[in-house]
């Protein structure tokens, strides 16, 4: 039975289960793997299950055999009655648990990275995005436009994205979803500067058009900072997370990476 | 001045019953779109093969290639037929951006039908006239006529392509105030999107053409009645399978290079694309080629059992098997992952703290090179699967294959490894050592193998014919699957204009600007596949009836 292709089947399919499901929440640092993620986890699993068992003619045939046998021989007419009690109540279950009226917010599909426009206009003024640097790199002194971030941060971001810059601030269970985590390699790690200036100066309410609808409480916050403030922020996200900024590159808009 | 009056006195729009104007027109080109791609890839193998069948003197392949081309015949019909009913929704339903477009492409539109006129007649010499002239010179004759065909129809579609990557990228110096009577239209045609659509349609074509073919082979082989048939189909659907997979491994660089070019003309566009709102379809677009991985191995993995001495390989196409589903996993796994809130809270956000890292490009680069090496192996199994090398250096030369294959396989995964080290930009560079190193392992390797070949003794004659039914419905489903990929990324691909018929020129005031919900263009595309692969079924049954007796005696069929 050890080296029987079905029950070889069956107890992969149930390690693959307790690792995705147990093995990978455990790992230090990690969290729960969303449902959505298992499903598509286990599926891939499983075809790949079915079509070792199926590429050669004789583990066919052997893998096939319990499957007939409990479907037609006499002496399996208890387990037969079982697992078409035991499937059923399955089936059952699981349309109850899809149906049955629930308090949660369904799960939503979220485009995470909004396509910037080509230029914005703070306060009238037409600045182009693309191939835009931070010009406080260019002028004046570091530690300076450092200094003047770090104070605009902790007076208007920190509520929200945290002490630590990890989108665990003091009002982020609030949201849904939660503010942005800096120090994630996906997020500011992935955009150029002037990217992370729209985001900014605009916040949810100048998100692109299509996508919508955006679940963002950013504000815009062209109403409340200077061009400078912002910018200098800017640095001081960087430098806080040690993170550097996609560059340009030699073409203008670069490729995803 | 005429024209101009003539198109400002047309209405914008009219309306299509129940579907809608944009159902309409979507369907009409999708399909028109399909049946191009299949009669323009046959075509470029046909010709391969016939010419096989020449300098090789085989006629296996004579017969093969005159298959294709009956194929071809019908679908060609129906090709014309779609592209018909496209002009006809577009000039009624679109009248004043129909204009615009003639007003500027006008002379290339005359141009297209009198190359369409040359292309049918072509083809008609080229099919019937295949018995006629079959020996000698007329043979090189009827080849080169193949050959034509194929210049016709590269032209065809470089022209209708000129259209289309003008709505998408038109020249910046072209304004919504640009009289079209002052836009040149060599400078309309040769815009930054032109080239990279047109090479990566060329070699999509061959991937589609290899798919359909297979899917035909299949079709013929459940439904043949002698031990021939089933034969001569089980060795087509064979090189259908190989024109598909081999030509798929280079497709995503033409991919990438249209891609570029896209970010170049426009960021906002190019991260609509990839990163925004279109960026779902690139993870369906991870499973269906996975799907398209896993098919391809699995028909390959099921053949070795008609193949004698391929059992000594048999206990290493699980470790295959890992790494496909492993390479499949990592790659299908999103960056933004779909959770509830109870979900979201625990994982601090949509990125998962653990799997976020599979979720970004180095994995997946390197995810997806190893596949395409793994599916490298087993071609490459295959092939020596039933031979015995008998050159001298045989021990020698498969030791620096193998040493070939762990090399190519160390640096993608240094490189991936090492992309997460380092900024963005130099990110991105690391895909160019990975993808070189795999190409540079596949051509050496190949060259190796064909060296390694020379004299080489059977172990027994392939048993063609001798596959079990399954093995077929793997062709069938790399067929839907090219199918539905294609629909998807090209919608992916026209949908990043967003609400505008020419990109910031045009804009679309139609009650169907907007940018379809996934949900919606899903179902549209699968409608789309689902009228296709019913039209190209009828096409299968009409191709059985036309000719019964084309096949060939298994016994002679080598591979």
């Amino acid at each position: 039975m050890r080296h029987h292709p079905f029950w070889q089947s069956v107890a992969l399919l149930l390690i693959a289960y307790v690792l995705i499901v147990f093995g990978i929440p455990m790992l230090p640092g990690s969290a729960l793997v969303p449902k959505s993620v298992v499903l598509q986890y286990m599926l891939t699993v499983l075809v790949g299950i079915l079509i070792w068992v199926s590429d050669d003619e004789a583990r066919w045939t052997r893998f096939k055999e319990p499957l007939h046998a409990v479907l037609v021989e006499s002496r399996l007419k208890t387990i037969r009655n079982g697992l078409l009690g035991a499937l059923t109540l399955m089936v059952g279950c699981f349309t109850y648990s899809q149906v049955r009226a629930s308090v949660a917010a369904p799960p939503n599909l979220r485009s995470i990275h909004p396509a910037p426009p080509s230029q914005l206009t703070f306060r009238g003024k037409t600045i182009s995005l693309t191939g835009l640097e931070n010009p406080l790199r260019a002028q004046g002194d570091m530690a300076t436009h450092l200094a003047t971030g770090r104070r605009v941060y902790y007076q208007n971001c920190m509520a929200c994205h945290g002490d630590y810059l990890d989108g665990q601030g003091h009002y982020a269970t609030g949201f849904n979803p939660i503010p942005l985590n800096f120090q994630d390699n996906g997020t500011i790690a992935q955009l150029t500067e002037s990217f992370v200036f729209w985001r900014i100066a605009k916040g949810g309410p100048g998100l692109p058009r299509e996508g919508t609808p955006w679940n963002s409480a950013m504000p815009a916050w062209e109403s409340f900072l200077t061009e400078d403030e912002i910018w200098a922020v800017v640095l001081y996200l960087y430098d806080a997370t040690r993170w550097h900024p996609r560059t340009w590159g030699e073409t203008e808009g670069g490729g995803h990476d | 001045m005429i024209l101009q009056a003539v198109a400002d006195t047309l209405p914008l729009y009219r309306d299509f019953p129940i579907i809608g104007s944009r159902g309409a027109v979507w369907i009409a080109a999708e399909l028109h779109l399909m049946f191009a791609a299949f009669v323009l890839g046959v075509p470029m193998f046909a010709v391969v093969a016939e010419a096989i069948g020449i300098f090789g003197k085989d006629q296996r392949y004579d017969r093969l290639a005159k298959e294709f081309t009956r194929l071809l015949l019908i679908a060609y019909s129906a090709t014309a037929i779609w592209g018909a009913v496209l002009t006809f929704l577009l000039a009624t339903l679109y009248p004043r951006f129909w204009a615009y477009l003639t007003q500027i492409f006008g002379a290339s539109m005359w141009v297209y039908v009198s190359i369409f006129f040359f292309e049918s007649f072509t083809l008609y010499l080229y099919y019937y006239g295949w018995d006629r002239w079959k020996v000698g010179r007329s043979k090189i004759v009827h080849w080169s006529l193949g050959i034509l065909l194929n210049i016709w129809g590269t032209l065809v579609m470089f022209i209708a392509d000129s259209w289309l990557t003008y709505m998408m990228t038109p020249p910046r110096d072209i304004t919504p105030e640009t009289a079209t009577t002052s836009i040149k239209i060599w400078h309309a045609i040769m815009n930054h999107t032109w080239m990279p659509i047109n090479i990566h349609r060329l070699i999509g074509n061959v991937v589609f053409g290899g798919a359909i073919v297979g899917a035909y082979a299949s079709y013929r082989f459940l439904a043949s009645t002698s031990d021939e048939e089933r034969a001569h189909y089980d060795w087509m659907g064979y090189v259908g399978n190989f024109i598909a997979i081999a030509a798929l491994i280079v497709l995503p660089f033409a991919g990438y290079w249209l891609g570029r070019e896209i970010y170049q003309y426009d960021q906002s566009m190019g991260i609509t694309m990839m990163g925004g709102f279109m960026s779902w379809l690139w993870v369906i677009q991870a499973f269906l080629i996975a799907v398209l991985f896993l098919a391809g191995n699995y028909y390959l993995w099921i053949g070795m059992g008609r193949i004698p001495g391929a059992e000594r390989f048999r206990p290493y196409t699980k470790w295959l098997l890992a790494v496909l589903v492993i390479g499949a996993i990592v790659w299908g796994t999103p960056h933004t992952m779909i959770a509830d809130s109870r979900e979201l809270t625990a994982m601090g956000g949509s990125h998962h703290p653990f799997l976020g890292v599979l979720g970004v490009m180095s994995a997946k680069n390197t995810a997806v090179n190893l596949m395409i090496l793994a599916t490298f192996l087993s071609f490459l199994m295959y092939r020596r699967a039933n031979t015995r090398p008998v050159v001298p250096w045989a021990k020698t030369g498969t030791q620096i294959q193998g040493a070939m294959f762990a090399i190519a396989a160390a640096i993608v995964l240094f490189y991936g490894i090492r992309g997460y080290f380092v900024e963005a930009i130099v990110r991105i560079g690391y895909s160019v050592y990975q993808v070189g190193a795999v190409l540079a392992c596949i051509v050496f390797v190949t060259v190796i193998d064909v060296l390694l070949a020379r004299g080489a003794e059977s172990r027994g004659t392939i048993q063609w014919g001798k596959m079990p039914p399954r093995s077929q419905y793997a062709l069938f489903i790399l067929a839907v699957t090219f199918t539905w990929l294609m629909g998807l990324m090209g919608f992916a691909r026209s949908g990043i204009r967003q609400h505008w018929h020419v990109w910031q020129v045009i804009p679309d005031t139609s009650p169907y600007a907007a940018t379809p919900a996934l949900g919606y263009a899903a179902i549209m595309i699968s409608v789309c596949v689902l009228i296709f692969l019913a039209l190209v079924g009828f096409i299968f049954w009409l191709g059985g009836l036309a000719e019964k007796s084309t096949f060939v005696e298994a016994k002679h069929v080598g591979h």
